[in-house]
Formats: structure tokens, C-alpha cells, sequence
């Protein structure tokens, strides 16, 4: 099957394409040289932008924990839903939206790939579920290693080969894509109802602090070469003048990079850059973070943004999560998984007129648009944490207009605003640094080969906008363009056209990708650990591992590390 | 003025959320008969479940007034999010009556399914009938109750009335089931006859008032006075004494509950605290 998009002013940036018009020929699913002209089939996109796909790096769209906050919130799913058409399934759901509505959304958005950041190993099967049935999308899924008591027991012992052939084999069993921690050591003290507050603190009973987790796990994602770095949630998270452990946490790895490249990715950065002795003199860090960032190139961030609206914050964050709901008062789910991590949710609403909120919004945007490269920042707003996935539109016209900016500005609260850094920020970004953002940045990141980009070769994930960047100027008619990127013209997936003007045309289902890691020596099953698992965690081992039968759609990744 | 008149005996819940005098204004009898509405799960007209007739009447605002006679009692979200004008149903309703109203008034001669008035914001609605559970509560889940407006049951009224309630006058003429102003936070329930039990569990805030029997008080209320009258509304004031106590303590509550001293004798033990 042969396809032509025509005509189009295509941002492709990995390939350094700017606005050029150019055609973008399609064959069995992958873009190519050319293809005939008169026998392919033609998608004009005249006067309309032409992107890859877009990737999102950091959205809880599978798991039990999405699934217990779907349980959790009725009253989420009752004005928010969508009945069955002759092509798609019907679905619930606002900032928890079910499994194929999730994948629809995201289709209509103009997004082919999307990452689930937080699956406990314990949950892989349930999460590997819920992927199945998540339509429209390639995905992936980060196992949460950072607490898991293998890894904790190895980095006591100083033994980071041995470790990294447990992680290597955790990867594989599990069926992930990258090392995600969260709040290194706080989840294991979590469960004895303790905290950690610095990167220095002990983690009770293993003796280890955050930074040797840190440290130890970074080595062992250069020791099996994977394709993302580590991806942290980091210590101190939501609490006011943590943006020096965010800061802490980025420079202790900062030795270990090499060849420029990214060795920490540090998600939903504006719930780390609090500044300030508490709630009522909360200031925003989001400057030290991007000088910090400016000056280093091993960190790559994403913003977490927060949107004025209904929401329901979920993380593995057990700790922080408790203290949200004292805070909110709000109804919760508080859960020690067993040896390996926590987790927790709480309904949030965030307004406003609510000082704390209107300067957390303040923080996402500053850090987006101080940090001057924009292959270092990517737009998220962690998913459903700080908004649903659905406002990505809004973003786009913040970081594009400095008139959106203002209109929002002067809706705040006003002891915010003037505290805001936003005013003093003129920079606005051009569709270019937005493809960047929202898709050629986050897969090279995540190292996807084949994604994020328009070279011969790759998938054929290309979205069109309906917006013309010749007559449009996204900063002052930022209403237009926030139009298109709600809805897409054309998403095309795999080549094929999979939805039209906010229309799903096809039901398609995406692959699961994961990390095939090969290592030299793979660890041995022995008896003794079937004996820890029977004695430690709920299943036996023969039910703890994906076996890949279980996915739908299975597109594994080989790698080959250095144990 | 537009009157309906069920064309059968409804046996599948129907979803009627276009019965509202806002989507009837302006729209003649046809246009009326075309409206969407839903029959179990199958989308039907209204003209295939309701007989639409439309009356001129001299004085009154053409189509504002929106008359139903018969049984509706399984046709839910009639009224929902209505900001003006009137209903009057003649028979029992189902659930989801008048929910989020904004306005206007409801009058029903009959029983009321549950969840009437849920989430209202302003507006009335009075019904002759009982009430079922839920009356004035907020959708399962949700915590932004009662808004506004003014609830009137003249028979009794089930579980959980006036649930997480934030403004707003509810009162029962009747009895009234167990957790009447479950976490309220403001607003005034008032229930004239006897109450189940739990009243004002985890209330924050507001005034219940009741003037029949209540077998006993949560222990997390306190005894604050005796009082001679309570305030319900604007010109409307009841004679007591009443019982005062405070609370919901678990929540760090300042609730007020009323109940009236003279049906409740088995309360007296409390005098000796104030």
C-alpha cells in the first residue's frame, strides 16, 4: 500500500526539516524515498503541518493503580463519556478515562506513542492487560526498580554487575522499557511509615541513602546499554525548597555521563522546583533548575504542568501521597506493594485563586521556556497528576503566545502573579521547538529509532495539523492553533489513516515494546529464590513473569550489554 | 404550555434529559416530537414514548410550562440542568429529577425516585409525594453537593438526604431515613416528623433540625444549650425548646443539630452536661 501527503509544511526536527514544503511518501507503513506517484494514494496537506507522531514520555494510562483511581472516581466518569460507533468501543472518563477511550484521545490528539511510567513489577501482568486493550498506540512501560529489594540488597553489597543482571532479567520478565525510580528509599521506609528527606538520609533496615540508588542504578543502565536513561521521581516531591534535592539528585550523576549524552531524566520536574520555607512563601525554583540544566547537558526533564481543573493525582509515591490527602482532605487509596514500591491517589482540584496552584502553573511554564534547548524539556503534564492528557492543546498555546500567557495571567491569583517570573518572559516558541517538545525530543530520549521522525526508514506515525504557518501567527491567534492541536486533520498510524478531523476511521492495535536485554551471563532461578519468593511476596514465581504470549501486539527490542 | 401524557406503561429505564422547559422554548410541537431521548439502550423520538400536546394559554409565557400526567417513574433526568421555567408532573417520577438545576420550579404530585435535586444549584422543587434516597446528594463520589435552592417533600424522604450538602434549604414534612446530612458542610435540613438515626454524621457545618423522634445522637456530638425557636427560613421559624448539640467531633465539625426536646425525652440525660 502506497500513500503521498503533499504539499505539506513538514517540522521534522531529528532530520533538521523547518517548515519546508515537501511530500512524504509512505510504503507498507514505513516512509520511503518515493513511491508512484500516480498509482498512491494522496493525503493533500496543503497549507497544513505536517509532524511525526507525537510521543509522550510520561502518562499513567494503564495499571492497577489507574484502574483503582477509575474505581475510585465515579463521579469522574459520569459527564465524560463516549457511546459505541460501528468502529469504536464506547468509554468513560475524564482525567481516568478507560483503556480504548485513552487510546482514541490520544489518536484524535495526533499521538502514535505514549509511555505508562509506573508499573511495580508485581503488577506487570495487570498492566500488560490494560496496554492490550489500550488501541491507536505503540506503547512501553517502565518497571519501578528503585525500591525493589533485589536492587536494594545488590547496591548494598556494592555488587552493581550482579545487580544489573537482576535488572536486566526483571526487564525482560516484566516485559519494560526503562529503569524508572521513584523517591529512591522513601517507598521502602514508606513501609515501615517513615520518609526520607534528603538524598543523604539512610533507608531503614538495607543502610543505603537515595544517592548510592541513584548512583548504583544509573551505572546499571549504562552497564546493559539501555535506550532511556533512568527516569526519576525525585525525593522531597511536592514539598516547599525541594528544588535543591532536585537539583542534589541531577548532579549526583553527573560524572557518570559521557559523550554528552543524557544520563538522568528527571520527570515531572515542576512538582520539584518548590522554593521557599513552606506553603504560604512558596516561590518558584524553576531558575536554578534551568541554569543548572543550561550549563549541563546529562538531564533531560519533563515539565508536568498543571492545568486549572478536576484531576486525580496518582504516583508511587506512597508518603507524598498521604500528605496530599491531609492536605486536600480529599478521599484516598494508600497501598504498600509488598518488596517493591508503594502507591497512592488522591482527587485533586486545582484552582486558580488557590496561591499554591497559580504558582506551580507559573513553575511548569518557566521551565519550559527558561531552559533554552528544547531537546531537554519535554511537555507532559504527568498524566492525570497535574492535568488529563486532553489539555495538551492549552500548553501548546502557553508556550507558543505570550498573549495566552497574559490571558490566563490576569485570571490568577494576584499574589501569584506578581510573584510569577512569567511576566518578565518574552520568549515564545515557534512550531519547530513544539515538534520538538512534543515528539522528536521525548523519542530521541527514549532512544526510539524509529520513531519521532520523518527520515526513509521510519514508522509511518505522521500527524497533520490544520494549521498554516505562513498566514497563522501562533502568538497572537493562539485560539486557531490550539483548535488544530486538539484535533488533528489526519493521524496516520503504521501508514494508514486512523482518525480524521477528530473521527477514529479505524481501530488499530498498537505494539507493546520492550527492552530484550542480552546479557553474557544471565542469572540462574535457583531454589533459594523461589524459596524468597515464597516467603516474601504474594505470588509464587512461576506466576510472577510476563511471558510474551501475553502481549497482543509484541515488538521487543534487542540490547546488548556490557555483563 | 406543553403537556405530555405517556403513550404506555414504561417497563426500560428512560433517559429524558431533554424534558427541560430551556431545550421546549422556542420549539413547536414538531420539533418537540423529534427530540432525542433514550429507551433502555436504543435512541428513540420523543413523539414514540410521549403523546405531545401543546396549550395556548393567554398570560403565561408560551412553552415555559411543561405539564407530564401519568407514571414516570421510570423516566429518569427530567429537569436536569433546566434555568427557568416550570414542571409539574402528575404521578411518580424516576430518578435524577431536576439534577444540577439552575432554576424554575418543580412541582410533583406523586413519589420522587432518587437523587432528586442532586447537585442543584438553584431553583425549587417541591414534591407532594415521598422522596427516595439520595435527596440533594451529589452523583457517587463526588463531594460538591447541593449548591442552592430550595427542596420541599411533604411525605417522607429516604437515606442520605441532602448529602454533602454546601447551601441551600431542604425540608421534610415526613420522616426521614439514616444519614440525613451525611458530611454537610452549610445549608439547613429541616424534617419535621422522625429521623432513623446518624444524623449529620462527619457534618462540618450547617443546621439540622429535627422535630420528631431520634432514637439517640452520634456520641461524637456534644451538648452546647437548650434553645426556645430555630430559624428555618425567612418568615418561617419553629418553636422548640430544641436540644442543641455541636459537631461531627471526628471532622473537627461546628454543625449545629437541633432536636426537639418534647419528643425526645430519653435525650433529657444530656441537660446535666450543658
Amino acid at each position: 500500500m502506497e500513500l503521498l501527503i503533499k504539499n505539506g509544511f513538514v517540522y521534522d526536527p531529528i532530520n533538521g526539516v523547518n517548515g519546508e514544503k515537501m511530500d512524504i511518501p509512505i510504503r507498507d507503513g514505513k516512509i520511503v524515498e518515493k513511491v508512484h506517484e500516480s498509482k498512491a494514494r494522496k493525503i493533500d496537506a496543503s497549507g497544513m503541518i505536517v509532524m511525526p507522531g507525537g510521543v509522550d514520555i510520561h502518562c499513567h494510562i494503564a495499571g492497577s493503580e489507574v484502574n483503582t483511581g477509575r474505581l475510585l472516581r465515579p463521579e469522574d466518569h459520569f459527564k465524560d463519556f463516549e457511546r459505541k460507533t460501528a468502529r469504536t468501543r464506547s468509554g468513560v472518563g475524564r482525567s481516568i478515562p478507560s483503556t480504548f477511550t485513552t487510546g482514541y484521545r490520544y489518536a484524535r490528539m495526533g499521538y502514535t506513542t505514549i509511555m505508562n511510567p509506573s508499573m511495580p513489577p508485581l503488577e506487570a501482568k495487570h498492566t500488560h492487560e490494560e496496554l492490550n486493550d489500550t488501541p491507536m498506540v505503540d506503547k512501553a512501560t517502565y518497571p519501578l526498580l528503585g525500591d525493589w529489594w533485589f536492587v536494594l540488597e545488590y547496591l548494598k553489597e556494592g555488587k552493581i554487575e550482579e545487580c544489573a543482571r537482576y535488572v536486566a532479567w526483571i526487564m525482560t520478565t516484566t516485559k519494560g522499557y526503562a529503569i524508572k525510580i521513584v523517591n529512591p528509599g522513601g517507598l521502602e521506609a514508606w513501609g515501615s511509615g517513615r520518609n526520607v528527606s534528603s538524598i543523604d538520609d539512610q533507608v531503614p533496615y538495607f543502610g543505603i541513602t537515595p544517592r548510592e540508588i541513584l548512583r548504583g542504578l544509573c551505572k546499571v543502565n549504562k552497564l546493559l546499554n539501555l535506550p532511556h536513561t533512568i527516569h526519576v521521581h525525585t525525593n522531597n516531591l511536592g514539598k516547599p525548597g525541594n528544588y535543591l534535592t532536585a537539583l542534589d539528585t541531577m548532579k549526583c550523576v553527573q560524572d557518570l555521563a559521557s559523550d554528552n549524552k543524557p544520563a538522568i531524566h528527571i520527570t515531572h520536574c515542576q512538582f520539584s522546583a518548590f522554593k521557599g520555607p513552606d506553603w504560604r512563601t512558596l516561590r518558584s525554583g524553576a531558575e536554578e533548575i534551568a541554569k543548572y540544566v543550561n550549563n549541563h547537558s546529562h538531564v533531560t526533564l519533563d515539565m508536568g504542568q498543571v492545568i486549572f481543573t478536576d484531576t486525580t493525582t496518582m504516583t508511587a509515591d506512597g508518603p507524598f501521597q498521604y500528605t496530599l490527602h491531609e492536605l486536600s482532605g480529599n478521599k484516598w487509596v494508600n497501598h504498600d506493594v509488598e518488596t517493591e514500591t508503594s502507591s497512592g491517589i488522591v482527587p485533586f482540584r486545582y484552582r486558580r485563586k488557590s496561591y499554591v496552584h497559580a504558582i506551580q502553573w507559573s513553575i511548569g511554564l518557566e521551565l519550559a521556556l527558561l531552559i533554552r534547548d528544547s531537546w531537554k524539556i519535554f511537555m507532559t503534564t504527568d498524566h492525570p497528576n497535574a492535568g488529563p492528557f486532553t489539555s495538551y492543546p492549552k500548553i501548546i498555546a502557553w508556550l507558543m503566545s505570550r498573549k495566552a500567557r497574559e490571558a490566563t495571567l490576569n485570571k490568577i491569583n494576584p499574589r501569584a502573579r506578581n510573584r510569577s517570573l512569567l511576566p518578565s518572559i518574552d520568549r515564545e516558541l515557534g512550531f519547530y521547538e513544539i515538534a520538538v517538545m512534543t515528539r522528536a525530543g521525548q523519542a530521541k530520549a527514549l532512544e526510539l529509532k524509529n520513531k519521532g521522525h520523518l527520515g526513509v526508514g521510519a514508522d509511518a506515525d505522521i500527524t497533520i495539523y490544520n494549521v498554516n504557518p505562513e498566514t497563522i501567527d501562533p502568538s497572537r491567534k493562539y485560539k486557531t492553533v490550539r483548535k488544530a492541536f486538539k484535533q488533528a486533520a489526519y493521524t496516520i498510524k503504521g501508514g494508514e489513516t486512523v482518525a480524521k478531523n477528530g473521527e477514529i476511521l479505524r481501530h488499530v492495535k498498537g505494539a507493546t515494546m520492550w527492552l530484550d536485554v542480552q546479557v553474557s551471563n544471565p542469572i540462574e532461578i535457583t531454589d533459594e529464590m523461589k524459596r524468597r519468593f515464597r516467603e516474601y511476596w504474594t505470588v509464587e514465581y512461576e506466576n510472577y513473569p510476563v511471558t510474551e504470549n501475553y502481549l497482543e501486539v509484541s515488538h521487543p527490542i534487542t540490547v546488548k550489554a556490557n555483563v | 404550555m406543553i403537556n405530555l401524557y405517556p403513550t404506555k406503561q414504561f417497563k426500560l429505564p428512560i433517559m429524558a434529559e431533554c424534558i427541560s422547559p430551556d431545550i421546549f422554548q422556542g420549539k413547536n410541537r414538531e420539533e418537540i416530537e423529534k427530540l432525542k431521548i433514550w429507551e433502555g439502550n436504543k435512541p428513540k423520538r420523543v413523539r414514540e414514548l410521549f403523546k405531545v400536546e401543546g396549550v395556548k394559554t393567554g398570560n403565561q409565557p408560551e412553552k415555559t410550562a411543561i405539564t407530564i400526567y401519568g407514571d414516570v417513574s421510570k423516566v429518569r433526568g427530567i429537569g436536569a440542568h433546566m434555568k427557568s421555567g416550570t414542571i409539574a408532573i402528575q404521578g411518580d417520577v424516576g430518578m435524577h429529577l431536576g439534577e444540577e438545576m439552575e432554576g424554575g420550579k418543580i412541582t410533583v404530585h406523586g413519589n420522587v425516585g432518587g437523587w432528586a435535586g442532586s447537585m442543584m444549584k438553584d431553583g425549587t422543587i417541591e414534591i407532594h409525594g415521598n422522596a427516595s434516597h439520595y435527596l440533594g446528594a451529589p452523583y457517587r463520589g463526588s463531594s460538591r453537593g447541593m449548591r442552592g435552592g430550595k427542596i420541599i417533600v411533604y411525605g417522607n424522604a429516604g437515606n442520605e438526604a441532602g448529602a454533602y450538602m454546601r447551601k441551600g434549604l431542604i425540608k421534610i414534612y415526613g420522616n426521614v431515613g439514616q444519614f440525613a446530612g451525611l458530611r454537610m458542610h452549610k445549608g439547613i435540613i429541616y424534617v419535621q416528623k422522625d429521623c432513623e438515626g446518624r444524623v449529620g454524621a462527619c457534618m462540618t457545618g450547617g443546621k439540622i433540625v429535627v422535630g420528631g423522634f431520634l432514637e439517640s445522637v452520634l456520641p461524637t456530638f456534644t451538648i452546647e444549650s437548650i434553645k426556645k425557636k430555630v430559624k428555618i427560613e425567612e418568615n418561617e421559624v419553629v418553636n422548640g425548646p430544641f436540644y442543641l448539640f455541636l459537631g461531627d467531633l471526628t471532622e473537627n465539625g461546628k454543625g449545629k443539630l437541633y432536636v426537639l426536646k418534647k419528643k425526645n425525652p430519653h435525650l433529657s440525660h444530656y441537660e446535666k452536661l450543658i
